[in-house]
């Protein structure tokens, strides 16, 4: 007989505890099972979404974002303290399960924690259990000392959610306690006469428990020790059942679906989800509608991820539109879809679907649609989140359902029809698409083919729309083209055949018009017979590289002129003004999107006398200038330009030149230096102008 | 409430470089693209509403060619559920007076409650809509930017008046509108949209049909005649401010209030 009975024992109000237990674990899985089949109803009714490929690939993934938290040290303190939460967890898993199975037979040991393991165990989830319960505290007072700012809710979202969050950092904290106090309480019987010794971890929780309970000023008696085990050990069930029911019901429920949330996620991030999965783009028409109108009209995965939010607020954090004031804020994308699931699909009563999501309020809808328009797709928001969420593909589904109710600013509109009728969002002329090589003396310098029947060449240099029509932009075609020719590339252009590659038309939703492009596009590149595909603008870019199909190799200019160099083709000339300090911003559909960051920056270091720093946020961590193609005729509702923050970010890294390869990115941040009052302070130059402008030339060579 | 849009395709302004012909008695047409005139894709879009709200059917006419089903197609993508094209070989050459006569008998062998026109084609001169009330001896208001239906008898329709000023004004039904641009949103069509009723069939209309006397009509009929076509020589440029910043902002505060710009 030990010092006091096991919970399973304990007889009271008739009921033994072998029976009460029994009774709880079945109520409190069918509990949990049922709710979570109800919650599982969405994602039944929900698009499809092929996820099933690539088993070891995905698993790999699950042991670097999952059980490696891999993103997690992207916030420190957090970070920090999830992985520590998360460890606590794994390791405390088994003995919760072992706990539980004790409370029905006393005698259970969990296989593998029978011989010497056991102990060994017992001490790590003795520590495990007192690092939670300090993770604990530590977020609790975060949450209400220190608050950081990215936990706030803006009131047009509703209330804080602190008082959420606290509650179940208190039922964590009150399920360690437990599992501590009832881990203490046998430890402690024992130690009366007669019984051998149980050791707990020096300094853990159980430990400093157990102490206080033998100590001779409570002096407890063993029936008392016993009540208090039985307790403890009661406290302990209730918490961890009620814990797993109230799971599905929160931000908690990621505990549940991270594993499955990460084990799906998206593998190709850079390619835009199909308007439908499993239709081919020739049966399109026959799809009667396009994009997300209603809750049901997402994927299941998509679904899963607003169960798997866990309200970090990381997205929202690092998103520009967020940050500038724009009606979005990517935490609440999937917020707002998350209550509305939760709302529309009880766990009691009916599911009632098929409300329109955007539209406002006084419809129902749950978004507006400035909100869904003001993302610039820049990818801020995937790059930092934990969970692997996807952003870009809800709200590019969004777009397609209001492009597909003619629900588009009017802003737009005129952009769209020119694309549409000329090509290019300008409506200017085809016939003038290739005016800009026609400059004097770039002409003499510089003579670009347009490719045609009698006109080959190894190497298509895409310009795309604003590259070839805007007047400032035409210099970096230029530089382009003369660093192309430098390098003795066999080149040319596809002239008034070449219409605009439509990156942004399809992120703004229009499929049908951005696959008029792209067929266009890829019948004009395929009759030029070239082998390979150089642009200088990381949106055609990104669209020739992920959104086309059966066309040659492309590569971004910074790519070239980094491989040109390490051949020993191009040589710089030193700088002449050395008191210039350089920065380089990365364009998001070359960074973020396509990881091109260390070309450029290479490509930079390699002139001599340039001093380069970098700005806080740079690399993946990158802040968009603001967004390009048809973002530039958007009117956003917002306080302030997202280029007049980076700017200012670049004035505090103590830069005076931005150093950028992308037209859109020079629009913006040539603006934006404006805007900022920065003007003669600071200058922006695309990389191509600047390689240009230093390219050491055979006849400079001579002097 | 069965409403009639008249609507005309016309070059494009925002997507054409406009150059006269080597004749110089019109532009050249080439390399022009055309959509729906502006203000009659705002009355298509007005016509949707009113019937959203009130019920009825949409049918949007146009005089013209085989070309100009085009823009009919797009409008029927918008939800209107017709559309008609009346065309004939001795319709082409017409005036102002001419279009509105053929309009006329169209809507005559139909019944319409509201007829809808943009308050000028971009091409044109602002006369069909007010001729085709006269001819139809219809109430007609120009200029409308918005309009309310009290009853299946008369309408409140708003107008604006020269200095941004608006007039509220009953008008009976049937009458004639001509819209302005800017009285709502028109909602977009793609292509996909297009392509969705290219396969609804588009009746068409000829003189015979509509009884109208081949020689009161078209370049026969027609007493207005276009005898030249020039692009006007540019005045007197943009004023170019380049004072300080501050001398500047006085300035332009000063120029924007001498034209009447505050209030």
């Amino acid at each position: 007989m030990v010092g006091i009975e096991s919970a399973s024992q304990v007889t009271s109000w008739l009921v033994t505890g072998r029976i009460l237990f029994l009774m709880i674990h079945v109520l409190g899985i069918m509990c949990f099972a049922y709710i979570v089949a109800r919650r599982m109803v969405p994602l039944l009714r929900a698009e499809r979404d092929f996820r099933f490929d690539h088993p070891w690939l995905r698993s790999g993934r699950v042991l670097k974002f999952w059980l490696g938290q891999w993103k997690q040290p992207r916030y420190k303190l957090a970070g920090t303290l999830h992985i520590s939460i998360f460890a606590g967890f794994i390791v405390l898993a088994v003995r919760a399960f072992s706990v539980l199975i004790v409370g029905v037979s006393e005698n259970f040991v969990m296989p593998g924690l029978a011989g010497r393991a056991g102990p060994v165990y017992d001490i790590i989830t003795d520590y495990a259990a007192t690092i939670v319960l300090l993770c604990m505290v530590i977020a609790v007072i975060r949450r209400l000392v220190f608050r950081p700012a990215r936990y706030a809710v803006p009131a047009r979202y509703g209330k804080a959610h602190t008082a959420d969050a606290i509650f179940l950092l208190s039922l964590i904290a009150i399920l360690m306690v437990a599992d501590s106090l009832f881990a203490a309480a046998r430890a402690a019987a024992p130690s009366q006469p007669g019984q051998s010794i149980e050791t707990l971890a020096a300094f853990s929780l159980p430990w400093i428990l157990q102490k206080a309970l033998v100590s001779t000023s409570l002096s407890l008696s063993l029936p008392t020790l016993g009540r208090l085990y039985f307790g403890a050990y009661l406290v302990h069930e209730l918490t961890f059942y009620f814990l797993l029911c109230y799971r599905p019901f929160g931000i908690q429920f990621h505990v549940e679906t991270s594993l499955f949330n990460i084990y799906f996620a998206k593998l190709d991030r850079e390619i835009l989800k199909p308007v439908r999965w499993g239709v081919a783009d020739e049966h399109l028409d026959q799809v009667k509608s396009f994009g997300v109108k209603t809750f049901e009209d997402f994927t299941w995965k998509h679904m899963l991820d607003f169960y798997s939010c866990a309200d970090c607020g990381r997205c929202s954090d690092n998103c520009p539109a967020n940050a500038v004031g724009r009606p979005l804020s990517p935490r609440f994308i999937g917020i707002k879809a998350r209550d509305y699931a939760f709302q529309h699909y009880p766990v009691i009563g009916r599911a009632q679907n098929g409300a329109a999501l955007v539209g406002g309020k006084d419809s129902g809808g749950i978004y507006s649609e400035d909100e869904i328009w003001s993302c610039t797709t820049c990818g801020a928001c995937e790059a930092e989140c934990p969970l692997l969420v996807e952003y870009i593909d809800k709200i590019v589904d969004l777009r397609r359902g209001m492009v597909d109710d003619g629900n588009v600013p009017q802003s737009l509109q005129k952009p769209l029809k020119a694309l549409e009728s000329r090509g290019n969002p300008y409506g200017k002329m085809e016939k003038k698409k290739a005016d800009w090589t026609n400059a004097k003396d770039f002409q003499q310098v510089c003579p670009v083919k347009t490719l045609n029947d009698h006109n080959g060449a190894d190497t298509l240099y895409f310009v795309d729309s604003i590259t070839s029509y805007d007047d400032r932009m035409q210099s970096i075609g230029r530089a382009t083209a003369k660093i192309l020719s430098h390098v003795g590339e066999n080149f040319g252009i596809l002239g008034a055949a070449e219409k605009d590659s439509g990156h942004e038309v399809r992120r703004f939703g229009e499929e049908t018009l951005f696959m008029a492009l792209r067929d266009h596009n890829v019948d004009a590149i395929k009759a030029s017979g070239v082998r390979r595909i150089v642009t200088a603008d990381p949106h055609a870019y990104n669209a020739l590289k992920h959104d086309y199909k059966d066309v040659p190799p492309v590569e971004h200019i910074s790519q070239v002129i980094a491989s040109e160099l390490k051949a020993g083709k191009i040589k710089f000339n030193p700088l002449d003004d050395k008191n210039n300090v350089y920065t380089y911003h990365d364009p998001c559909y070359l960074g973020r999107h396509n990881q091109v960051y260390d070309d450029p920056r290479d490509v930079l270091d390699a002139i001599p006398g340039l001093k380069r720093v970098e700005m806080t946020r740079c690399r993946d961590r990158s802040f968009c200038c603001g967004g390009g193609g048809l973002m530039l005729f958007y009117e956003p509702k917002e306080d302030q330009r997202m280029g007049v923050k980076r700017v200012q970010m670049a004035a505090e890294a103590g830069a005076n030149v931005i150093v950028t390869a992308c037209p859109f990115c020079m629009v913006n941040i040539e603006d934006a230096i404006k805007v900022a009052g920065l003007e003669g302070k600071m200058t922006a130059i695309d990389l191509a102008e600047l390689v240009d402008q230093q390219i050491a030339r055979e006849s400079q060579k001579v002097a | 409430m069965e409403i009639l849009v008249c609507a005309r395709r016309v070059p494009d302004t925002s997507e054409n470089e406009i150059q006269l012909n080597s004749g110089g008695n019109d532009i050249e047409r080439d390399e022009l693209v055309y959509s729906i005139n502006e203000a009659d894709n705002y009355a298509v879009e007005e016509a949707l509403q009113i019937v959203a709200r009130v019920g009825g059917t949409v049918t949007v006419a146009t005089v013209g060619g085989e070309d100009d089903e085009e823009i009919l197609r797009r409008e029927m993508a918008m939800g209107a559920n017709h559309g008609v094209l009346i065309t004939d070989e001795a319709f082409s050459g017409s005036d102002g007076k001419g279009i509105a006569t053929i309009l006329k008998a169209f809507v005559q062998k139909g019944h319409y409650d509201l007829i809808l026109t943009g308050v000028q084609a971009e091409d044109s001169a602002a006369q069909v809509g007010g001729m085709l009330a006269a001819l139809l001896d219809y109430p007609f208001a120009s200029l409308v930017n918005s309009i309310e239906v009290l009853d299946s008898k008369k309408l409140k329709v708003s107008r604006e008046i020269e200095g941004g000023n608006k007039e509220m004004n009953e008008i009976d039904l049937p009458c004639v509108l001509s819209i302005q641009t800017g009285i709502n949103e028109p909602r977009y069509v793609g292509i996909r949209g297009i392509r969705q009723v290219a396969s609804v069939p588009i009746p068409t209309f000829g003189a015979s049909e509509l009884g109208v006397d081949p020689g009161a009509v078209g370049g026969a009929g027609a007493k207005v005649k276009r005898v030249d076509y020039f692009v006007p020589a540019l005045g007197k440029g943009a004023e170019i401010l380049r004072g300080s910043r501050e001398e500047n902002v006085d300035k332009v505060l000063e120029l924007v209030a001498a034209k009447g710009g505050f209030k």
